[in-house]
């Protein structure tokens, strides 16, 4: 399969493109998405392409993930925007009540073919209710599927996959990853949901990450590299179901992990890795696992004061300084 | 027997099956064989019955937590709804629901809903869906007074109408929202004229008038099979029981209740119009009840000789790709 590099957002119009295509019960409703192609460009050139296929909504968040669902368990198979993840809090009783509860609280009667897309993260001076990452709230609603990719190709191949499930998905793509540019193949590319990929091979330690975290890790794996501490990085790229196999594989290389993610430190999804691999992998391990994370406040305005909140390149390098007692 | 007469007949039987349904499942509760809460719409069969009297069978309904008796007049199956209101493996939903959420998705019943106004947002993507699909269904969401309080009230009947959704938003104002009077909760006396802001028709009926109800909903329902876009419609009725059962109702006088009950009950107007016509005797009227006690009597069997789900079943039917 030939690769080229291109941006997020062209891989994101690719595989809607193909899907869109392949499959007509598939649409995209959400605000501004017509005229502006959605808030980052992602649907550009799909209105054209599929009139009434891509359908502006009033700002109505609450019946907007409703009106998905209601779709989804009628015959059709929307992808829902958000605009902003943060906004999910408009439409939770849709997501955690409904779209999660109600293939299961009918006995399975229906599958709900629901992606729900939810742009997260900080970093872009967008303060405290454009910048959050919420993933760990829907990892603890049993009914969900969570996918937080990293790169561009795992955009591809995770979209495409989540677009083809029969389950809801909530689909976190971190905002700055819009614009980054990386490999991605061409053609129908799909990555099941619930694989991990092992981004780096190492032995002394296992950086676990997914969504904006990976890129931190990558610069943070070369300064380690220069200290002799060869980093093994895991994408999760979907929390759940989550891969916890290829953790303890990796584990039992190592004996060593630090958990890197964007989202606040109490309650995060790293507070539940470190759960799991102390109750199921203790004999492996030669020191605590320590998470990197954002600190316990909303995501401040002024720049100075969001980057220190958020995870650093530093902290990580600390970390996995302190777990091989480098 | 025209066929008038036996419409008119049909519409009696099945409030008549809703009533008995209803009452059996308050005595099902009180005897402990029913868990959890129950929340029963007897006094309100003129609404249900109206309503769903006019829909096709492809048609969608969502429902509410007080939703036995939609489920009825849609065609639900008395053993599978006992069943799931005993909790068991045999019900609707396996056991996993009971009777705040019963769904039936072969009739189009996409589910009673626990959440007060919950099924305002699905049913307009059930509404758009059909627009999508370019079909002729039509897709009618049940609530209460209670439910338009709240804002997907609001976001569902806005975008039903920029986009002429064929769905007809059924209002069952029962005059109590749980423990609260509509009339202290709600700043005007008819539901129906919150149509208004959003462009679209909103009709006021007397919701114990099974005639009346079934009249309105034929002319909005045929409004939405056209493309003319959503209707509000209100059927006033009376809620006789407590929210659940078991509730104390410390908010209202008792002979409030028994002057509705008295004066104003749907199946017994609905008996003296069909006494009048001829359409029904004392016979056929004996007949009919006989007919349904024994369908009920074969259901709670039915229950009572299915199987408990296994513990570990409650594992299952949460994703279909785990």
């Amino acid at each position: 399969m030939s690769e080229r590099i291109i941006s997020c957002s062209a891989a994101i119009a690719e595989v809607l493109t193909e899907e869109m295509t392949r499959d007509e019960r598939i649409f995209i409703i959400g605000e501004d998405l017509v005229y502006h192609g959605g808030i980052f460009g992602q649907f550009k050139g799909l209105p054209e392409k599929f009139p009434g296929r891509v359908i502006d909504t009033p700002i109505s968040e609450t019946c907007i993930v409703g009106a998905g669902l209601g779709a989804a368990l009628t015959g059709m198979r929307p992808l829902v925007d958000m605009h902003f993840a943060d906004f999910v809090t408009c439409a939770m009783d849709e997501i955690a009540n409904q779209s999660a509860k109600i293939r299961y609280m009918f006995g399975g009667q229906v599958k709900v073919p629901l992606v729900i897309w939810a742009p997260d993260g900080a970093g872009l001076g967008a303060a405290a209710h454009h910048s959050q990452s919420l993933e760990s709230w829907f990892v603890h609603t049993p009914g969900l599927k969570v996918v937080v990719p990293s790169e561009p190709a795992d955009v591809k191949g995770l979209l495409t996959a989540s677009l083809r499930d029969d389950d809801p998905i909530i689909f976190f793509q971190h905002k700055k990853l819009f614009a980054k540019m990386g490999p991605v193949p061409e053609g129908e590319y799909v990555i099941p949901l619930g694989k991990a990929a092992v981004k780096r091979q190492g032995k002394d330690v296992t950086i676990l990450t997914y969504g904006s975290g990976y890129y931190l890790t990558i610069e943070a794996v070369k300064e380690l590299a220069g200290l002799g501490i060869e980093a093994e990085v895991i994408d999760l790229r979907t929390l759940k179901p989550l891969d916890f196999k290829t953790i303890a594989e990796s584990l039992k290389k190592t004996y060593r992990a630090v958990v890197v993610h964007e989202a606040c430190l109490t309650g995060g999804f790293g507070a539940e890795l470190v759960a799991r691999i102390s109750s199921e992998l203790f004999d492996y391990l030669d020191a605590p696992v320590l998470r990197v994370a954002t600190k316990d406040v909303p995501i401040p305005f002024s720049p100075p004061l969001e980057k220190f909140v958020l995870p650093s390149v530093e902290d990580i390098v600390k970390a996995v300084r302190q777990v091989t007692y480098c | 027997m025209s066929d008038e007469s036996n419409t008119l007949l049909s519409l009696y039987r099945t409030m008549v099956t809703v009533r008995k349904f209803e009452t059996l499942a308050g005595e099902l509760f009180a005897a402990g064989k029913i868990p959890g809460f129950i929340h029963l719409s007897i006094g309100q069969e003129g609404s249900s019955v109206g309503v769903c009297s006019i829909l096709r069978p492809d048609d969608y309904l969502i429902t509410t937590h007080r939703g036995h008796g939609h489920v009825i007049a849609k065609g639900g199956d008395l053993k599978r709804m006992v069943a799931e209101l005993m909790g068991r493996k045999t019900g609707y939903c396996k056991g996993k629901g009971g009777s705040m959420h019963i769904a039936d998705f072969s009739l189009g019943i996409l589910g009673a809903n626990g959440v007060v106004a919950g099924g305002f947002p699905i049913i307009t993507g059930a509404g758009l869906s059909i627009k999508l699909r370019k079909t002729e269904q039509v897709a009618v969401c049940f609530f209460g007074d209670g439910a338009s309080n709240r804002g997907p009230f609001h976001e569902a009947l806005n975008m039903a109408a920029i986009w002429k959704l064929p769905i007809l938003f059924v209002c069952e104002n029962n005059c109590y929202a749980s423990t609260t009077k509509t009339s202290y909760a709600c700043s005007i006396i008819d539901i129906a004229n919150r149509a208004k802001g959003y462009g679209i028709p909103g009709v006021s009926v007397d919701g114990n008038d099974v005639l009346a109800v079934r009249h309105a909903a034929a002319e909005a329902v045929g409004r939405a099979r056209q493309g003319e876009g959503p209707t509000l419609l209100e059927n006033k009725t009376y809620r006789r029981r407590g929210h659940f059962e078991g509730d104390p109702q410390r908010y209202r006088d008792q002979a409030e209740v028994v002057e509705w009950e008295q004066k104003n009950d749907p199946i017994s107007r609905f008996t003296t119009i069909l006494m009048k016509k001829k359409i029904l005797t004392k016979d056929l009227e004996r007949e009919i009840a006989a007919k349904i006690e024994a369908d009920l009597k074969e259901a709670v069997e039915f229950a009572e000789q299915s199987e408990w789900p296994k513990p570990e079943e409650a594992l299952e039917d949460l994703f279909v790709n785990p």
